[in-house]
């Protein structure tokens, strides 16, 4: 079919599998050692020590708990797989795998570096990025809601029915928090925001209200502390993932960080500016033809992550859970208004600049 | 009753002051390597959290301890147990099964007119109530210190005589850890029961 290995990496389909490839390969280390930071940095602010024995396999070399991970994923596998027989089970099959999904597939649209060669660092380069990931992350929801209703018990029931109250009041806030980014930006593409970032101050500065309300937003996107009601487990036992286990509950747990990674990998891209470093052109401008430089645009732009998830783990070990009244008034009351006030701000000040 | 709740400003009720505050709080507690430590201030130098780290470190255990049940040899390092069999029977798990020497009449120390052919102790039974401790009249067999019973397989954990005799030791280990009531020198049941039935008296 191809004649040569050059005719095989010119078919841009290949270079797209590569992208897919590399991009899980990336993450999902990522998300199970979001794991283990969420485990020592919870027992650290708990005085606590965390998991610090698995390193190695068969030596004894810790590595300061490094391998965790591994006893964590060989552990999910060998448990009993149990589905409870008043379930509904197409569903509740089907509900780890939809909770999951949609966080991966909202990293395809995403910049994560500048150039690798003649390659773009963007699986899918697509013109209407950001409606493209808010039509997949409120996707997400769901899965959770899935689970709820295929449990068939009570307490998932109720975590699934918060959840979609929850994520819906706050996607509209999320969506309406950064339409001022685009109206500046003046483009839906993605890698256009890096641009308009990387010949500018970064968008964190140019309006913080839109990424306050997107952060908190965020946090209820992926039910994290101080939104995480659907899963409350002081209230409803695990919530929605009450009634599943091993694999099952996994797949759930991965598809939550795999939720923080893309919410944080949102955040850098639309605030705080992707790959690019406010220090100089080498941070700034996309690397042509050299691959150390795509390279480190590549690692800015997953340590910026790193830094979100730090704060997202953080934050999680800091706040109560809120009240639900209290979770739907901020979003319906303060952040859709302050939004919405931004977006009217945001129009006058460009129609002012701008005539 | 009513309670008042307390008018919050206009600056407390936009989060930030308490959220400053968390961040300020867990910040203090992540970096708190040495200061916290409950174990930290038993053992100099370790930079502890409240964490124990079991199998390095070791809680100390307290007198009295009831933890599993050994034989325990006299000064001469002979057997004390004269096979009565009274562990056995008050024995609520029937955890322990002693087998009587018959008429083989093999005897290890003076002023005993038997030792058992096999002690066993199923530590899988045991419940560690103290009960055979309580009850021997040679003063024999004692809940040490051991709390860790491991093993691999259920016949391992059934300890036979020779192997509960050599964690017993010599009776010193016994007296040391039951020190009581200021019979330091041997625990001498029969006094402390006399004592105590005295006191008894004294309080009608």
């Amino acid at each position: 079919m191809f004649a040569t290995i050059t005719e095989l990496f010119a078919a841009p389909w290949v270079m797209t599998l590569l992208k897919v490839v590399a991009v899980f390969a990336v993450v999902m280390p990522m998300v199970a050692y979001s794991v283990v930071a969420e485990r020592r940095i919870s027992a650290w602010i708990q005085d606590r020590v965390g998991p610090n024995r698995v390193g190695i396999p068969f030596t004894n070399i810790k590595l300061l708990g490094l391998g965790q991970p591994l006893a964590d994923g060989l552990k999910s596998f060998v448990k009993e797989d149990f589905t409870p027989a008043h379930v509904r089970k197409v569903f509740y099959w089907m509900a780890p795998a939809v909770a999951m999904v949609p966080s991966f597939v909202v990293l395809a649209v995403l910049p994560f570096g500048s150039m690798l060669g003649k390659q773009k660092m963007v699986i899918a380069d697509l013109d209407v990025g950001i409606l493209f990931t808010f039509g997949i992350v409120s996707l997400g929801v769901y899965g959770v809601v899935l689970a709820g209703y295929a449990s068939n018990s009570k307490y998932p029931f109720l975590g699934g029915i918060r959840s979609s109250a929850q994520m819906i009041s706050y996607e509209i806030a999320m969506g309406m928090a950064v339409v001022p980014v685009f109206m500046l930006v003046g483009d839906l593409n993605l890698g256009a925001v890096i641009d308009y970032q990387a010949s500018g101050a970064w968008l964190v500065f140019k309006q913080p209200l839109a990424f306050a309300i997107f952060l908190i937003a965020i946090f209820a996107e992926t039910n994290r502390l101080p939104f995480d009601l659907p899963e409350s487990e002081t209230e409803l036992v695990a919530g929605y993932n009450t009634e599943y286990s091993s694999m099952r509950f996994a797949l759930f747990f991965m598809g939550e960080y795999a939720a923080m990674i893309a919410g944080s990998a949102l955040m850098v891209v639309l605030f705080f500016g992707g790959w690019t470093l406010p220090f100089g052109d080498f941070f700034n401008t996309p690397a042509q033809s050299s691959i150390g430089k795509g390279l480190v645009h590549i690692g800015v732009f997953i340590a910026k992550i790193a830094m979100f998830l730090g704060l997202m783990i953080w934050i999680r070990w800091m706040l109560p859970r809120f009240r639900y009244d209290q979770l739907m008034n901020i979003g319906w009351k303060r952040f859709l208004p302050a939004s919405l006030a931004n977006i009217i701000l945001t129009a006058i000040v460009l129609w002012v600049l701008h005539s | 009753m009513k309670v008042d709740r307390t008018e919050l400003t206009w600056w407390e009720r936009l989060y930030l002051p308490t959220l400053l505050n968390g961040f300020k709080v867990t910040l203090r507690h992540f970096f708190s390597w040495k200061r916290s430590g409950v174990y930290g201030d038993k053992q100099k130098g370790y930079a502890a959290k409240t964490t124990m780290q079991y199998p390095e470190e070791k809680w100390d255990v307290p007198t009295g301890y009831r933890g599993a049940p050994y034989l325990v040899k006299d000064a001469d390092t002979k057997t004390k147990c004269v096979s009565c069999q009274l562990c056995e029977f008050v024995c609520p798990p029937r955890a322990i099964r002693i087998t009587p020497p018959g008429d083989s009449g093999v005897v290890d120390r003076e002023g005993a007119e038997k030792m058992p052919k096999e002690f066993e102790i199923d530590m899988l039974r045991c419940i560690y109530c103290g009960f055979c401790q309580e009850v021997c009249p040679e003063e024999a067999i004692f809940l040490l210190e051991d709390y860790a019973i491991t093993g691999e397989n259920r016949e391992e954990l059934i300890y036979d005589m020779e192997k509960l005799l050599a964690l017993g030791g010599a009776d010193k280990r016994a007296y040391d850890h039951h020190v009581q009531d200021g019979v330091g020198e041997g625990i001498k049941k029969w006094e402390t029961k006399t004592r105590e039935a005295g006191e008894q008296a004294k309080f009608h």
